[in-house]
């Protein structure tokens, strides 16, 4: 093949100048905005060094904590919510059941339905007076739950919603699931092991990556839950579900304190980038890839 | 995985489960969109709607110009696509056909951006758009898709353009073909199916947006089906027949799209999950 730099460059010209303009450019402006007290309201904007920070960490700002709890506590339920229940639907879906690609069309087909939709679904179904769950509930004799309206169940019952939309991740476990060749079932099968040791000595070790691959992309994505809050919950009742993502957008764009939303948005950044680090530096411990044996 | 009789009768059970679970809420969803305000509330619950209330739509829908947002939406939504398809097309094919100094150092810069939180570039890129006048304009929502269509498409087709033999390019070349003759003759046809992947991808995420047309939409008569629906929601609070409705609409594209390109969702999918 030859080489063609004048080529090359050309192709991905769009590209390249895309994440100039739209990505690098803008993160280096935000940041420049952290130190800023820049907002709309203000005739005059000043460098104020570190003061945004300093306001979020030093707790005069009421509202930061009780944003990083709630995204936190959303994030700690979803995420192994998430995972498990796609990996033991996947599982079920790659059993030797008829009917296979209609259950699959099933659980994908939620996960296509609009966050707007989606949400208005689930505040009639969870709807605490006249609602289909709670009804059910009572019916069978349980007490039924405030849902979204309740301080201690809010964040579990967004949790809830958005686990209708799991569809993408059991579809990517059972491509992981349905690349473990047989043998290696019948090898326990001669040894007289049960499904218990096939999961665990077969399937996890060798879905492991797709297993790291759903969880890293499911804790970013949990990390900046928006929809959720600014449609079913406007952060409420009393904070509990003041997601970050949504609380920067507020301080951003209805009280227009850019430089300090700017301060945010940064924090939020160094966030995502230590949990991801965390995850990946773990992952060496328990991600077993093929060929490579655990190292 | 050779699976006993117990275990799928278990199998079957817990399958017919979850599509209750999954199903459910559409089921919900249809049986409000069709009923007398009267009949929703009824306890227990009832099902089939009776009479069937079909003018819920034609209400939801004048109630508030759904159609302007209807229109608004699938133009934005179209402009993405093309964009989208476009311009990742091109880039990744820079990024794998072309060999070229430094493309792979350029490609691990770019994919870094994958990780990067979409708030980060949220208020300067607004404050960009402003100062630029388009402020409650299409053009914010639109031009991004015409400069690379988000790294993760062009990761995808990339992937894909390297699994078609060399030979055919060096083959072309002989024939004194150039870059774009190649492109457009060899490689973008012979990835068709990984094309529809992105611009099937790439019609849910523009038409599911809300966060976009949210910031930079202000005049009702710009806004998109998902504004107009949360919009709708905060004037028609306990309305859940017409709230259905209205609902049911927004979804329906979707379902009919999925339904329609299934297959290559699915392989889109497997694609990027595998390689990831």
């Amino acid at each position: 093949m030859r080489k063609s730099l004048f080529y090359g460059l050309l192709f991905t010209a769009p590209a390249i100048l895309g994440f100039v303009i739209f990505t690098l450019g803008p993160m280096i402006a935000s940041l420049v905005l952290s130190f800023t007290d820049y907002s709309v309201f203000k005739d005059h904007t000043s460098f104020i060094g570190l003061d945004n920070y300093i306001r979020m960490f030093s707790g005069a700002d009421d509202y930061f904590y009780p944003s990083l709890g709630a995204t936190f506590y959303f994030v700690v339920l979803r995420v192994p919510a998430v995972i498990i229940l796609s990996f033991l639907i996947a599982l079920l879906l790659n059993m030797n059941v008829k009917g296979r690609a209609f259950f699959r069309t099933v659980v994908y087909l939620p996960s296509i339905v609009p966050a707007v939709a989606s949400a208005m679904i689930w505040m009639w179904l969870l709807n605490p007076d006249l609602g289909l769950v709670n009804t059910m509930l009572q019916a069978v004799g349980l007490p039924g739950s405030l849902w979204l309206y309740g301080e201690s169940s809010v964040v579990p019952a967004v949790v809830l919603t958005s686990l209708w939309g799991i569809g993408g991740t059991v579809i990517i476990f059972l491509a992981g699931l349905s690349g473990i060749p047989r043998q290696y079932y019948e090898a326990i099968d001669v040894d007289g092991g049960g499904w218990f040791s096939k999961l665990r000595h077969i399937t996890i070790p060798l879905v492991s990556p797709t297993i790291f691959f759903n969880a890293i992309m499911t804790l970013i994505g949990s990390i900046q839950v928006f929809n959720e809050a600014y449609i079913l919950t406007q952060g409420g009742p009393n904070n509990k579900s003041l997601f970050y993502v949504f609380y920067l957008w507020r301080t951003g764009f209805r009280d227009t304190e850019m430089g300090y939303a700017s301060a945010l948005a940064w924090v939020l950044f160094l966030i995502i980038l230590f949990f991801t680090f965390f995850v990946f530096r773990t992952s060496k411990s328990w991600v077993y890839y093929e060929g490579e044996g655990r190292s | 995985m050779r699976s006993s009789r117990l275990s799928l009768t278990f199998g079957y059970i817990m399958l017919a489960l979850i599509t209750v679970l999954f199903i459910g809420p559409f089921l919900w969803l249809i049986r409000s969109s069709l009923m007398d305000l009267s009949q929703i509330f009824t306890m227990p619950p009832e099902w089939i709607p009776r009479p069937v209330r079909w003018d819920n739509f034609s209400r939801a829908m004048t109630v508030l110009p759904f159609g302007t947002y209807f229109v608004n939406t699938l133009v934005i939504t179209a402009a993405v696509m093309v964009g989208t398809v476009l311009s990742s097309s091109v880039a990744a094919f820079g990024f794998s056909r072309v060999e070229w100094q430094g493309r792979n150092i350029v490609f691990a810069i770019l994919m870094s951006a994958m990780m990067l939180p979409g708030a980060v570039t949220l208020i300067p890129s607004f404050l960009g758009w402003q100062a630029l006048g388009f402020y409650d304009t299409f053009y914010p929502l639109i031009v991004p898709a015409y400069f690379g269509g988000g790294i993760f498409n062009i990761f995808l087709l990339r992937q894909f353009y390297l699994t078609i033999p060399r030979d055919f390019d060096e083959a072309a070349f002989v024939d004194g073909a150039s870059y774009f003759r190649i492109y457009r003759s060899i490689i973008f046809p012979l990835s068709r199916s990984a094309i529809i992947v992105v611009a099937l991808f790439c019609f849910l995420a523009s038409w599911n947006d809300f966060m976009g047309p949210l910031i930079y939409l202000k005049s009702e008569n710009l806004f998109t089906l998902a504004l107009g629906l949360q919009m709708f929601q905060g004037t028609y609070t306990a309305q859940w027949d017409l709230l259905m409705a209205a609902s049911a609409v927004v979804v329906l594209p979707c379902v009919v799209v999925f339904l329609v390109g299934q297959k290559y969702f699915l392989e889109g999918i497997t694609l990027t999950g595998l390689k990831g």
